[in-house]
């Protein structure tokens, strides 16, 4: 198997052949093979009689110590899982929800309320009386109000009434609508302790109620939040490959995923007096560029450059010409500290929840966060004389691609500024030109050729007319390729999509943003059902949602929020609950007729992304717009012959 | 002959053997198919625990193996070329004399009456895939003096550790 499909990857990876780093490729090999019931998800260490196993060939132990069955013990992984991700989504919603509440307060220089529309929208959806009051006012109470939906003990999370009517009562007659989002996490942890839920259907109600505090509060909070404090993202060009690393100037990349401290550093580096310091040292300017979702997150809102996506991050210290990566939170790797020490690279983790050994720390706050952001750029400064010219091998050639879409600006640019609508899409989707959506997602894993099974899937999609939404390192992937630029996407489109495409002006794969951002789809998903034309709730659209390449728990947590949310959903490399028949038929096909999704599992790209062409056609049938229609004129005796 | 020889003190009884020895003996060679095939593929492998290690134990490939004497249909012989008990599951009535006389009891009943199984060694396989599946390198497969040798180089670097360690 090929290690990447990403070109300046390749590259890289054929230039660095002869020297000794261990990359995660290397080291899944050296993990190889591993462990069948880890995979199957049929080993339960949750109490110390264990860790128990099932036999999946069914001789041995059919049973834990405590009784659990294969049922039992793969939802109570998978739960957990869910609570997992839930927990990285939403803690890093609270922790813009906390700055909001410092911004409002005065005690977070630098900072402001960038889109104030959007705060008093908000502030409307939670109830809160806006008339006569200070915008700061304002602010302080949405900051209260978001912090509240974490510690809701009782009754319902707020933005569950965004949802379609029909969603909503599936929920609530499911019993399923989440109190609040600490309360979730802390449920499921008890559930899943030993000797307590141990019915799976029973354990998989509480991974869905769990899963919707992720969509519908803990990452829809995180994205209005950061777009109220941030700004709102409009399209923006911007360029993506490990070439826009820039041999003459300080090169530093943000990693992680929260955008609190890396807008801070962006600001900071157009400041006159750093760019004056890095002159003197002999650089041209000062270079930021992003991986994981910290890249999409100052992509979205100042068109910083992408250095790549999950897998590029060990790449990119390898170039030999990055002064320093900052991190914060998720989707860090622990080896980069160990390349980093074969250059002159420094990595700076920022977070009071994550230090890593061998790394510095610069612990931020937003009391603090100009000031530390000023100091980590001085730091990149001073280390760029020390950067060795005979190692340095930036792979060339950049790629550009077009993001920034947002509900908002989806609806502006089909409708314009007074009739901003999702008209034209459902039109175009019922008139048949768009086959239908799709939102491709989640991660790399380097099981998987790297970056390769998005671009087979989203490929095949546009050819069928599907409008592919994407996320998070899925997103990057398709950049890399050119899928995000408006000209070069269309040459992978269907007539249909195309002709829509060329007259809107759009690429035929929008960038949405980072892995909170996901909560974008939900908004855009139920904008498109209250728009009309296509039934009444999200599991009635001629839509379908993939992770072709994931690997992290809160892929599992997103997977879990669209299937409960009416979407069907396929995920590829493994699938963590194959050693239970029962759990793996209730996902792949009952589910369906509580939530109206379902998952699936596909490792080959190509025919998940014909299972979701099905899936779509399925759906298009249900709403009879499966056949082109003539347009008839009714006169006055068919009117009259209308019952 | 090369024989699968087992490093006791480092099996942790994760029995990975057992999955990789059970897919490979499937149809389809593919962990999350071959649970789902009918009847279910047997392992010719198995974790045992004695009272202080998990030990992984399939056919010893007897110099005198009692299976062969067994036999009543003349199904398994010993093979004087290349030491393998060989087992032929045409021949076999399903008596199950084999699965009785082993002495270490490694030779499985098939399911839904179908012939015994036990270790072949996998022929066509360099290393056999329970060998390959083993994290901690208890199963090692090769000529008996190259184990000897291994262990040794594993009890030397035991002693050089333990000093390290307690120094």
């Amino acid at each position: 198997m090929e290690w990447s499909r990403d070109g300046s990857a390749k590259k890289l990876l054929q230039e660095i052949r002869e020297e000794d780093f261990q990359l995660s490729w290397d080291r899944l090999q050296e993990q190889l093979p591993q462990c069948g019931f880890g995979i199957l998800g049929i080993c339960c260490r949750n109490c110390s009689m264990g860790p128990c196993r099932i036999d999946p060939f069914g001789e041995n132990a059919q049973v834990g110590v405590c009784g659990a069955d294969a049922d039992t013990i793969t939802a109570r992984n998978f739960l957990r899982m869910v609570a997992a991700g839930v927990s990285a989504h939403s803690d890093h919603g609270r922790a813009v929800a906390e700055t909001l509440i410092k911004v409002a307060r005065g005690e977070a220089p630098g900072y402001e309320i960038k889109d104030e529309y959007k705060l008093l929208k908000l502030a409307l959806e939670f109830g809160l009386e806006v008339e006569g009051k200070k915008i700061e006012d304002i602010a302080l109470q949405v900051g209260i109000n978001a912090l509240h939906e974490f510690g809701n003990q009782e009754g319902e999370i707020t933005l569950v009434k965004r949802a379609p009517l029909k969603r909503q009562n599936i929920w609530r007659k499911l019993g399923v609508v989440p109190r609040g989002v600490d309360r979730e996490v802390v449920e499921a942890l008890h559930r899943t302790h030993m000797g307590t839920d141990q019915n799976y259907l029973h354990i998989m109600r509480q991974a869905t109620r769990c899963a919707l505090s992720d969509g519908w509060a803990g990452s829809m909070l995180a994205t209005e939040l950061q777009d109220i404090l941030f700004g709102t993202p409009t399209p923006i060009v911007g360029k993506v490959n490990l070439g826009v690393l820039k041999e003459d100037q300080v090169n530093i990349i943000v990693h992680g995923h929260e955008p609190l401290l890396s807008e801070m550093i962006v600001m900071a580096a157009r400041d006159p007096e750093m760019l004056k310091m890095a002159k003197e040292k002999g650089a041209r300017g000062i270079n930021i560029a992003g991986i994981c979702c910290t890249a999409n997150e100052v992509l979205m809102r100042h068109g910083i450059p992408l250095a790549g996506n999950f897998l590029n991050q060990e790449l990119a210290i390898t170039t030999g010409a990055v002064e320093v990566m900052v991190v914060d939170v998720q989707c860090v790797m622990q080896s980069l500290p160990t390349i980093a020490s074969c250059f002159h690279t420094r990595i700076i983790t920022t977070s009071e929840k994550a230090k890593i050994s061998g790394a510095t720390h610069m612990e931020f706050s937003e009391e603090n966060a100009l000031k530390k952001a000023k100091e980590i750029i001085k730091m990149a400064i001073e280390r760029f004389p020390l950067r060795k010219k005979s190692q340095v091998r930036i792979p060339a050639g950049e790629v550009d691609l077009v993001a920034g879409f947002t509900h908002e600006t989806i609806t502006y640019m089909l409708g314009g500024m007074f009739r901003a609508s999702y008209k034209p899409l459902n039109d175009n989707i019922i008139g048949g030109r768009i086959r239908g959506v799709a939102g491709v997602v989640g991660c790399n894993n380097p099981k998987v050729t790297h970056d390769e099974s998005h671009l087979i899937m989203v490929k095949e999609l546009l050819k069928q007319d599907v409008l592919v939404l994407q996320t998070g390192c899925a997103a990057i992937a398709c950049a890399k390729e050119g899928l995000l630029d408006p000209v070069k996407g269309l040459e992978y489109c269907g007539d249909g999509l195309r002709e829509v495409c060329e007259a809107v002006g759009i690429p035929p794969v929008l960038h949405l943003g980072a892995c909170v951002d996901n909560s974008r789809i939900l908004v855009a998903a139920t904008a498109m059902v209250k728009e009309g034309g296509l039934g009444d709730d999200i599991s009635e659209l001629p839509a379908a949602g993939a992770a072709p390449e994931w690997m992290s728990e809160k892929a599992i947590s997103i997977g879990q929020y669209f299937v409960a949310s009416g979407v069907f959903t396929v995920f590829g490399v493994t699938w963590p609950t194959l050693g239970s028949k029962n759990l793996s038929r209730y996902l792949f096909e009952e589910i369906e007729e509580e939530m109206g999704g379902k998952w699936a599992f596909e490792p080959d790209p190509l025919k998940a992304a014909h299972l979701m062409i099905e899936h779509i056609n399925k759906k298009r049938k249900a709403l009879g717009i499966d056949k082109a229609r003539e347009r008839v004129l009714f006169d006055m005796e068919m009117r009259r012959g209308l019952e | 002959m090369k024989r699968i020889f087992v490093d006791e003190e480092r099996c942790l009884g994760c029995r990975s053997c057992e999955i990789a020895c059970a897919i490979k003996h499937s149809h389809s060679n593919k962990l999350e198919k071959a649970i789902r095939e009918q009847p279910l593929p047997i392992s010719r492998i198995r974790v045992r625990k004695d009272e202080n290690n998990a030990i992984p134990l399939q056919c010893r490939h007897c110099p005198e193996p009692s299976c062969v004497y067994a036999c009543i249909a003349g199904g398994i012989r010993k093979d004087e070329k290349t030491g393998l008990v060989v087992f032929e599951e045409k021949k076999c009535v399903r008596c199950y004399s084999c699965v009785m006389v082993c002495p270490f009891a490694v030779i499985k009943l098939g399911k839904e009456e179908q012939p015994a199984v036990k270790c072949d060694l996998c022929q066509e396989e360099e290393i056999p895939p329970c060998v390959r599946a083993c994290p901690t390198g208890a199963l090692f497969f090769g000529e008996a003096e190259e184990f000897q040798e291994l262990m040794e180089k594993r009890r030397k670097r035991g002693e050089k550790d333990a000093l390290l360690n307690t120094g």
